[in-house]
């Protein structure tokens, strides 16, 4: 480490040396290559924290005890019965077989080293032979060779634990109290990773934060946007702050490939896949939880690929991530997998399955939990060619009670869409039709907060029609169907409320051949973006639910992904790279207006940040609607005041460039008319350019070609 | 504006160039008959046949006598306007590119392409009065900058040649000496191929443009960078209002991803900038396909571009441009 220097001491330095140090350029101060004058950067210490199994060497032997001790001549048989017990589990290195022999007596010391090709090899072979039977006096004691080191280097003597003295932390949710009430949002392009504010009043980003090489794949907000996630091949980072971005907290996980936060963002759920060293066997899995605040390891989760690959395929390269879905709203009370026939369900106070054992269920197909309450919704598919019908049903964690199912039969596939509130559950249930040669598609709508969670059937007018997209309202009481066929589906619009029956499905209109394949809802509602991506380059209309009218269609050529900011203020749409030109994205206002454009190559990623939801209640906020004018007054006066700000400045920088241009011209036609003469001469006398205007003359010329002369007959028969 | 579109070539356009008159524009393609043109209205007036090669840019005499183009075959040749008779032909070792008459039209430069072990080269041939007593022999010949030098003009005076190529460094040139006098700064330079080179109606400052998606305004004497024009597309030609505070620009996608886009993503538009504030002021669609050349009416009436799809576009503005404010 360079040696400190104060402050105080800089100035005097300079001072003897008649430097003014404000003076001094510090970026234009380049080190020699290779030298850092013992000042570690960030990035370094984030390379030497390697986790141990890396660094030693030794993380990939095991140490087998109560071996039996055997004399020399039955050395070579023992040797054998251990190689081949222990090269099933994997490849053992070259050599890697070692059983130290006592120099006296000859014997074998009951005890051996096995090095395997990788760490998860030897880990495997821990868990799987530990308390392996060679015999009955024999049951084999097996161990990381690092944890020997480990534990050994426990001190014999407890010390007490120092307190350090309590540090505040930063306002990590300092972003929210800006002033302008802006939002932020992060983007990936090329190697740099940038989080500007949407400083929609200007028309363009405002710069907070910008690092290359931040993440080694992606980033991720938590979900209340307290934190930003990085992915490295060491494990995962959270970032945060009040005016800057600082690492707060790093999660070891070698080769970290998919993170996920828990709903609340108390938990940090990281995942990897490790190549087995025999290409016959299947991938291994190592999930990990962290408390994201302390860092700690909460449970570890190991196993085969296979266990964790049921239930659903595709997803995020081969998994169906997340694995574990949290449930109970934002408290990060449970969390759950599915498994073969089983639903497990666990909750994060002592991070164990609910009455220690899972929820069975013959087949399970799909779950998932509701946004905000404790329940589960399961979907089991038709068991016995038919026999058994498929069933959709609704468990109340942690009672396991079951509190609605409802029974569907000739069901070719189910998919479970909750409401933001957890009001409501749409299933979009897919049926055979008699013939079992097609399917047809209708919805049953389960109302979750009335008594008894009443079901209703919803089949479009047209059954034949295809589904092809499906959205809530967030918050609210609508949903969004696209249906028919591509090059120009059907939109409709319901509602499960309708005018004097309040416990009825309602629909309010039907759009007719739109160019659109998804649908966007600001997350206030009552705005929707029909948008035509991929086959459609971007076809955007911007739709008023509340009015039932368009506000306004616009194009994003190319537009691979759109995303509403938390409040529903304004849209990003961007093209990232999966297209090779025009990445980028733009930023509209909700009703379809583009505010500004920004062009990158190689762009990855746009993510705002978000919002945890507003303390407002909801009759609070129905009053400020209400009387929005009076509270808009202000804020207006200060757009008003902002765009007049802009418009001067603006004038005086196009009356500098004026100016600057200005210059330049009364420069050059000095110089021209300095050398005027000697163009002259080059030209034979012939006078320079623009002093001689030249005329256009219209000259016509008329040409004889040819004169002819012909004697007519005028013929007057009759006369 | 409706544009006149002018089918005379059959391979994509390389270079257009009206007569100081303004009356006349003569086009150069890959096909290799270069072509002129009434410029008012767009009908065909003549080729100039005798090229056995894609002709990559021309230059016309000051009293619009005499042409002199550049071809692939590895020629450049002197042409009479008015019967389209080859005067002479100079011959070379490798491709022809860039031509240029010097003030006075008694010089003219002419650049080469690197070809086989030749590396590229800058050569000036004194042009005589009489076509009968021309000769081919060099005044002066330059080499030294790596890859294809796409463009060569003269420098106030005839005093320095002006060039720009692959490497991306415009260089200015004693053309007496032929010593390098100036070099464009690598950071505020170019980043890729300069593909075109316009000066302005005076000469005093000059416009360039590059696959860097940029095109550059330099002072010609100080080569002092003065403005820079961002795009989104490779810039293959540019072109200077002489009377309005505008600049054009032109270009689009690789024409070999041309076929695997659609035209819409390609932005095959001249767009239109404003000179001072380097504000995008408008674009001018039509050409299926990058834009390759580009070239002002001397009037500044009127505009033409030349494209890949081999089309001549001849674009009369209305009045309305006239009065465009920003």
């Amino acid at each position: 480490m360079a040696d400190v220097i104060s402050m105080e001491e800089i100035r005097a330095i300079a001072s003897r040396l008649d430097i003014d140090p404000s003076q001094i350029d510090l970026n234009s101060i380049r080190l020699p290559p290779g030298e850092d004058f013992g000042i570690k950067s960030d990035d370094d210490d984030l390379h030497e924290e390697d986790p141990l199994e890396y660094d030693s060497g030794f993380g990939n032997i095991i140490v087998v005890d109560n071996l039996p001790v055997v004399p020399r001549e039955k050395f070579e048989k023992l040797e054998g019965v251990v190689r081949k017990i222990y090269s099933q589990i994997g490849v053992i290195k070259e050599d890697g077989l070692w059983m130290p022999v006592d120099p006296e007596t000859q014997k074998t010391l009951g005890y051996c080293f096995i090095e395997y090709n990788t760490p998860q090899e030897a880990e495997l072979a821990r868990e799987k032979t530990n308390g392996y039977k060679l015999d009955r006096a024999h049951i084999f004691a097996v161990n990381m060779f690092d944890d020997f080191d480990r534990f050994m280097k426990v001190p014999d003597e407890w010390a007490p634990p120092e307190t350090k003295p309590y540090t505040p932390g930063e306002n990590l949710q300092q972003w929210l109290t800006d002033e302008k009430a802006r939002d932020q949002f992060v983007i990936r392009a090329g190697s740099d990773t940038e989080v500007l504010w949407n400083d929609a009043r200007h028309m363009k980003p405002e710069p907070v934060y910008k690092r290359a090489f931040w993440t080694e794949s992606y980033v991720q907000w938590s979900p209340l946007g307290t934190y930003l996630a990085t992915v490295h091949r060491q494990g995962a980072a959270v970032w945060g702050g009040a005016s800057t971005f600082n690492r707060l907290m790093r999660y070891a996980h070698p080769q970290v490939k998919l993170i996920d936060f828990s709903p609340g963002e108390k938990f940090l759920v990281t995942y990897s896949s490790h190549e087995p060293s025999n290409p016959r066997d299947t991938h291994r899995v190592v999930l990990n939880i962290f408390d994201v605040r302390t860092g700690k390891v909460m449970r570890d989760f190991r196993g085969s690929a296979d266990e964790f690959a049921i239930g659903g395929t595709g997803g995020v390269s081969g998994v169906n991530w997340p694995i574990f879905r949290w449930g109970g709203g934002k408290e990060d009370k449970y969390f759950a997998r599915i498994g073969k026939n089983v639903v497990s369900v666990y909750e994060t106070e002592t991070f164990t399955l609910i009455d220690k054992k899972s929820l069975k269920v013959e087949n399970v197909m799909d779950f998932s939990w509701s946004p905000t309450d404790p329940i589960l919704s399961l979907f089991v598919p038709e068991l016995g060619g038919g026999n058994q019908p498929a069933r959709v049903s609704l468990v109340q964690i942690p009672g396991k009670e079951e509190l609605r199912q409802k029974n569907l039969f000739s069901v070719s596939d189910c998919k479970m869409y909750w409401q933001s509130n957890g009001d409501y559950l749409a299933v979009k249930v897919d049926r055979y039709t008699k013939t079992k040669k097609s399917t047809y598609t209708g919805f049953e709508l389960f109302r979750i907060k009335e008594r008894d969670i009443p079901i209703e059937v919803l089949e479009l007018e047209n059954k034949n029609d295809k589904i092809i997209a499906f959205a809530w309202e967030p918050k609210g009481h609508r949903f969004a169907v696209i249906h028919g066929d591509s090059p120009r589906p059907d939109i409709s619009f319901y509602s499960m409320r309708s005018g004097n029956n309040a416990g009825r499905v309602s629909k309010l209109t039907t759009l007719k051949g739109k160019q659109a394949n998804a649908l966007f809802w600001s997350p206030t509602g009552r705005f929707i973006i029909l948008a035509g991506l991929k086959g459609f380059n971007g076809q955007l209309e911007f739709y008023n639910v509340d009015e039932l009218e368009t506000m306004a269609t616009a194009e994003h050529f190319m537009a691979t992904d759109i995303e509403w900011d938390p409040t529903g203020r304004y849209v990003a749409t961007s093209v990232t790279s999966v297209h090779e030109m025009e990445n980028g994205f733009n930023i509209w206002s909700f009703n379809g207006k583009l505010l500004y454009r920004i062009l990158k190559d190689h762009f990855f990623q746009f993510l705002w940040r978000p919002r945890p939801p507003s303390f407002l209640s909801p009759e609070k906020e129905e009053e400020i609607a209400k009387n929005l004018k009076k509270y808009s007054k202000k804020y207006e006066a200060e757009d008003q005041d902002v765009s007049m700000l802009l418009s001067e400045q603006d004038r005086e920088k196009r009356k500098m460039l004026k100016d600057e241009w200005d210059k330049w011209v009364n420069e050059w036609k000095r110089l021209h008319e300095e050398e005027k003469l000697e163009r002259q001469k080059l030209r034979d006398g012939e006078v320079s350019d623009e002093e001689e205007e030249y005329e256009a003359k219209e000259i016509e010329v008329e040409e004889l070609l040819d004169v002819s002369e012909e004697i007519l007959s005028f013929d007057f028969g009759q006369e | 504006m409706r544009p006149i579109l002018m089918k005379g070539h059959e391979r994509p356009l390389t270079f257009l160039k009206y007569n100081r008159d303004g009356d006349l524009l003569f086009s150069c393609a890959k096909d290799h008959n270069p072509t002129v043109w009434f410029a008012d209205n767009g009908e065909r007036l003549g080729t100039y046949r005798g090229h056995n090669g894609a002709v990559w840019c021309c230059d016309v005499s000051r009293d619009s006598m005499c042409l002199i183009t550049g071809s692939a075959d590895q020629t450049a040749k002197l042409w009479n306007v008015q019967t389209g008779a080859q005067l002479f032909s100079f011959n070379f070792d490798s491709p022809a590119r860039a031509v240029d008459f010097s003030v006075g039209d008694k010089l003219a430069v002419i650049t080469t392409d690197p070809f086989m072990e030749l590396s590229s080269a800058i050569h000036v041939k004194r042009i005589a009065t009489d076509p009968a007593e021309q000769t081919g022999e060099s005044v002066l010949v330059i080499k030294g900058p790596q890859g294809r030098i796409n463009r060569a003009v003269w420098g106030p005076l005839n005093k320095t040649i002006i060039s720009g190529g692959e490497d991306a460094v415009v260089r200015i040139w004693d053309s007496e000496t032929g010593k390098l006098l100036k070099e464009s700064d690598k950071e505020a330079g170019h980043k890729k191929t300069i593909t075109s080179l316009m000066k302005s109606a005076d000469g005093s400052h000059f416009l360039t443009g590059s696959l860097d998606r940029s095109a550059k305004l330099w002072d010609t004497r100080s080569l002092t960078l003065i403005k820079t024009y961002v795009t989104e597309r490779p810039v293959n030609a540019v072109a200077m209002s002489p009377l309005l505070d505008h600049v054009v620009i032109g270009g689009g996608q690789d024409a070999s991803h041309v076929t695997t886009t659609d035209h819409r993503a390609g932005k095959f538009e001249a767009k239109f900038f404003e000179k001072i504030l380097q504000e995008e002021i408008g674009g001018v669609k039509g050409h299926f396909g990058p834009i390759n050349a580009l070239a002002f009416n001397p009037d500044g009436r009127s505009f033409s571009s030349g494209g890949e799809d081999g089309y001549v576009r001849l674009h009369h503005f209305d009045t309305e441009y006239f009065n465009i404010k920003i």
